[in-house]
This record gives structure tokens, sequence and C-alpha cells, in this order.
């Protein structure tokens, strides 16, 4: 019988996520939660399911991605297109949502091994560059792209939505750099919350079994790793894709929350990217668990902080570097090592078994 | 006639992006670091003119001269308090912290000069020549900022080839450890890369808005991302190659938008990057370290 391999250490994560929960629901419920953290919670979903899926690139599979946000954008445009075409056909919206769910993952996923290929023949740094030029490149063909709909089937166009040639009862689904709108809203919390369970189940899982092992093994010492016989290619590959589908269904998650759709710099760019990096590093690379609470203390951060207006982002930046000299500088880290809790107790009890 | 100002206009705008990429490329190798705040260094210098030359009527080369020593300055006080500490740390720390640097450098602007944004007069001052009845037109802009980058280019290669602390510089890109053995001020020549490359970023914050005569806080990001770019296009560490990458990365930019698609530039500059480095991994003049077992 194969025995099941319970971490305690992965229960506490599973806990921790849904112990936030009911205290969210509990807060909400007793209508404790302003409405501006209401709307804040959804966002949070999707952060963290980004923050924990790039985990495993950067962490588990050591390379460092700067175009993250690009699988994000896939996921979300196909996810929304296909809620758009079906709005009508199917009547559900849960259902709807889930099938939406599972094309952005499958989407991102294809775009993940196509761009997977070419890019990780690279190593370091150009890896980096090149995965931001991709996600760049993604960004900026959905912005002129123009799909529209009509008895005839789906017409297609790059110049504008006029060139699409539709009927009269077509309607215009991708307008270019408008984007899509009126998404059906059908991102909760709860489905949020699903969502990232369902993250971590598979990261954590992926983590533990022998494929996960075959990329932490590529990480560590890639020509060890290919001489006693793993298949580089196909292991890296492999979690690449995995990441990069994580990374869709968050955009599905993040298209269903919003009405209106659209691939700019802000929320689909490098500098998306490069947030979502921020709190894998700060959480501590390759820690999942760390990945979660950066996370989600980060996206709140600038929100609690809303009191200093106009410095908030400044104080934002300076926490940031602060924290990053804390916890990385070789000084900090000695010292903390020092003054340590633990130490601290195990010194004293030494010191009581000495007397 | 059109397709050689189109060219020209390319090779200006490559210029500039040759000049940041310097910035970058002389900072990775040397610090081993990509420097993230890079970009957001241009737009102060940008901004120090502006204030200096628009709001202060000082003239415009003491506005530039000013704008280089505040961008030095502020280079050297980066490295100091935020990447120092770092030294020793995964570079991924150090990345973060500059990313950290960046957004602290872009909203302390937000805040100083707000987030409309400025026009901002040229500093050149030098008339347009005409060719072939006023077919072809070169700026004085274009002039000035080829120029300047051809000047600093050689500057650079002389500083580096002929002078102790250029060879120290070298030393310490080559092998740390090694050149700290013999007697080279790593520290000092680590602070003394962030000051030129920060000069160099003011010059290239002061030619950018010259010709592109537009200026907020975030004007620096972009174009830090695409000398970035260049500086891989060319092989990153590589002072000729970052001349090269910029130059072509320029011109293939201005070319696209012109003949292809305005919206699609960006898009295919990166396609070009992205060829470039599957064909060869370390871009056009990389070295190429083998691996030992």
């Amino acid at each position: 019988m194969k025995k099941l391999n319970i971490n305690k250490d992965y229960l506490i994560t599973y806990g921790m996520v849904v112990a936030f929960y009911i205290i969210m629901q509990i807060l909400q419920g007793t209508g404790n939660l302003s409405s501006l953290f209401k709307g804040l919670l959804v966002p949070l979903c999707v952060y963290t399911i980004m923050a924990v899926s790039l985990n495993l690139t950067v962490g588990i599979l050591g390379e460092l991605s700067l175009g993250h946000a690009g699988f994000m954008c896939v996921g979300a445009f196909s996810s929304a297109f296909f809620s758009m075409c079906m709005k009508d056909v199917i009547s559900s919206s849960l259902l709807r949502f889930v099938i939406a769910i599972i094309i952005s993952a499958i989407v991102a996923a294809f775009f993940g091994i196509i761009i997977g290929i070419p890019v990780l023949r690279l190593k370091g740094d150009y890896l980096a560059i090149v995965t931001l030029a991709f996600g760049e490149i993604i960004k900026n063909v959905i912005n002129i792209l123009y799909v529209g709909k009509d008895g005839n089937g789906l017409h297609i166009s790059t110049k504008d939505s006029i060139s699409l040639g539709l009927a009269e009862d077509g309607k215009v689904i991708i307008n270019g750099a408008q984007g899509i709108t009126g998404t059906p809203n059908d991102s909760t919390f709860t489905i949020g919350i699903i969502l990232l369970l369902v993250t971590l189940f598979i990261v954590l899982n992926f983590m533990n079994s022998r494929s996960g092992r075959a990329v932490m093994a590529i990480r560590d010492n890639r020509i060890a790793a290919e001489s006693v016989g793993i298949n580089i290619s196909k292991y890296k590959l492999m979690a690449f894709a995995i990441s990069a589908s994580l990374a869709g269904v968050a955009g599905a998650l993040y298209a269903h929350n919003l009405s209106t759709l659209n691939a700019m710099p802000k929320n689909f760019g490098y500098n998306m990217s490069i947030m979502i990096l921020v709190y894998v590093v700060l959480g501590g690379i390759g820690n999942i668990r760390g990945s979660i609470i950066a996370a989600t203390v980060l996206t709140v951060l600038p929100e609690l902080l809303r009191g200093f207006s106009d410095y908030r982002m400044l104080i934002y930046a300076i926490v940031l570097i602060a924290m990053m000299l804390f916890n990385a500088s070789p000084k900090a880290v000695e010292w903390k090592e020092k003054h340590s809790i633990k130490r601290m107790i195990a010194s004293k009890k030494q010191a009581k078994e000495v007397e | 006639m059109s397709f050689l100002n189109y060219l020209i206009n390319g090779i200006s705008l490559g210029s500039v992006y040759a000049i940041i990429a310097l910035g970058y490329t002389m900072v990775y190798g040397i610090a081993k670091m990509l420097n993230f705040a890079h970009g957001d260094v241009i737009m102060v210098g940008g901004f120090v003119v502006f204030t200096m030359s628009s709001r202060m009527g000082l003239s415009p080369a003491l506005a530039v001269l000013v704008s280089i020593i505040v961008c030095t300055v502020l280079g050297i006080t980066i490295e100091k308090i935020a990447y120092k500490p770092l030294r020793g740390a995964s570079s991924l720390a150090v990345l973060i912290t500059a990313i950290g640097v960046s957004y602290f450098l872009q909203n302390l602007a937000l805040l100083v000069f707000g987030s409309d944004t400025k026009l901002f007069t040229s500093v050149v001052k030098i008339p347009a020549i005409q060719f072939a009845d006023g077919q072809l037109t070169i700026t004085g802009e274009t002039i000035v900022t080829i120029i300047a980058c051809i000047i600093i280019m050689i500057v650079l290669t002389l500083f580096i080839k002929k002078t102790k602390a250029g060879q120290a510089m070298l030393a310490v890109s080559e092998d740390r450890g090694a050149a700290e053995l013999m007697g080279v001020n790593v520290n000092a020549t680590i602070s003394l890369t962030f000051a030129i490359g920060s000069g160099l970023a003011a010059i290239a914050g002061v030619l950018l808005c010259s010709v592109y005569p537009s200026l907020n806080p975030y004007t620096g990001s972009m174009p830090g991302i695409k000398a970035f770019v260049a500086a891989v296009f060319g092989g990153i560490g590589s002072i000729p190659g970052a001349l090269i990458g910029g130059v072509l990365l320029g011109i293939i930019e201005i070319l696209s938008k012109a003949y292809i698609s305005s919206q699609l530039s960006d898009a295919i500059v990166f396609a070009v990057l992205i060829i470039v480095l599957l064909v060869k991994p370390t871009g056009l003049l990389g070295k190429k370290i083998s691996e030992k077992v």
C-alpha cells in the first residue's frame, strides 16, 4: 500500500491559508472589513498564486524569470475570451468559470512550453532578459489584436475593429488596446482561496515527487544531474510549464475580477513580473510559505500606509530596501545568528547544565 | 531619402541607448549586478537639468555640468547605502534592492515634481543641417548625440587602457579576489564604476530629453530596460558591445516604427534580441566561458 506522504510543514501552510480565509469571512460577516480591504481580497489571491508559481521557477528550478506576468496575461485573455464567447451558451456561471480556468491553464502551459524550449537553453542573466523580452512581446501583440464574432464565426485582424468585417449581428470581443470589456465578474474570494489551495497542492506535491527532486538536482548541480541520467531539458521544461500554467490560472482569476481587461504596462508589463519576483525573494527563495506571507504583507502594506497619502510608495520603497538589507546582507545575517532567540535559549540551557 | 532620415534618427537614438548601456555594462562587469535603478538615474539627470535651466535660468552647459555632478554623487551614495552592505550576498538579493532603489527614486521624483509630464526645452542650440534641398535633415540634437557618444567611447576606452584606475577596473572585473590580493582597492574601484556609470546616465538623460522633449518620473524606466537589452545584445560586460548593441537597437527600433508598425516596434526589438541570444547565447561580443566540471 502506498503511504500517503503528509508533511507537517505543509499542513501548517495549508492551515494558514484556511485560517486566513475563515478570519476574513468572519470579519466580513460581522461587517468589520472596510470596502477597500474587501476589494483587495481577490487580488491578494491572484498575487499569492503568482508568487507561489514563480517560486517554482526561481526557487525550485533556480532560473530567474522576469516575464511571469506574460503568462498571466495569456491566461487572463484566453479565459476572458472564452467567457465572452460562451456568455450566452453556458448559463451556469460557476461551470463557465471552471472551464475558463482550465482553458487558461492549458493555454498558458502551451505558451510556457513554446517559450521554455528556446529560453531554457540560456543561462543566468541572459535567460532573465529573454523571459523579460517574451513577456513584453506577449503584451505588445495582444495590444494590436482585434477579434470579433458573428454568425460566420471568428474574425481576426491586427489593424482595427472595422477591418474585421463583421456582420451586423457581430460584436468585437478583443478590441486592440482597449482589450476585453464586459467580462463577467465570476471571481470570488472563495474561488480564489480554493485556487490558491490547489496551486499549493500542485507545487508542494511536485516538490516532493520524483520529478521535483530531479528538478532540484538540476538546480544544485546541472552536470552531476546529467551524469546520473536525468533528462535536463525535459524536467526543466516540465517545471517551467507548470509554473506558467499556474500563472495562467492567476490570470483567469484576475480577468474575471475586472469588467475591463486590457494589457497595460502596469498590470502585465515587466513591472508586474518584478513585483512578483520581489514577493518571492523577500519570502525566501524556494520557501513556498514565505512567498504567501510576503505577497500578502506587501499587497496590504501600501493600503495600510494610505494614511501617509503621497508618501506611501516612498515608504514602501524604503521598507523594501531595509528589509532586503536586513535579510540578506552578510553582516545582518551574522548579527541575527548571534542574537537569535533559539540560540539564546540554547545557551541558557547550556549554562544551566554546566551549573 | 526618407530611409536615410530614419537611419540617422536610429543612430541618434541608438547612441543614447549606447551611453546608457555603458553604465549597465560597466557595473555588471565589475560588481556582477544588474543595476535596475540605472534608468531612474537618467530621469534624475533630466530633472536636474530641467530645474536648473527652465526654473533657475542657468546656461545649458552649466546645467548639464550640475546634472552630471548630482548624478555622480547620487550613484556613489546609492552604492554606499544600498549595494555595499550586500556585497557577498546572493545576486538576486542585490537585484531586488536595486528595484527598491528604482521605486524610491521614481516616487521621490513623483513627490517633488508631480506626475504631470514636463516639456523639456532642448539644451542643444545648434541649428539643423539640411541636405538635398531639405529632403535630408539632421537636427542639432542628432549631431550632438552622435558626437557625444563617440567622444565618450574614445575617452572611456583610453581611460581603461591607459590609467591605473582603469586597469584596476579591468582587474576587478576579471577576478575580484585576485585583484584584492594584488593590492587593488576593490571598494574604491566599484564606487568609481558607479560614479562613471551615473555620470554617463546624466549625459544620456539630457540627450534623451533633448531628442524626446517630455519628462516625467517614469521617463527613465523604458529606455533603461531597452539599454539593458542593448547591453545584453552586444554581450554584457563588453564596452564595444554596448556601443554596437545600442546603435543596432536604436536603428531596429526606428526602422520598425517607420516601416512595420509603431505599436509593434518594442516587440520587434525584443524578438531580434531573442534571435541573437539563441544563435549567440552570450551576445554579439560576449566572452564565451567554458564550463569546468
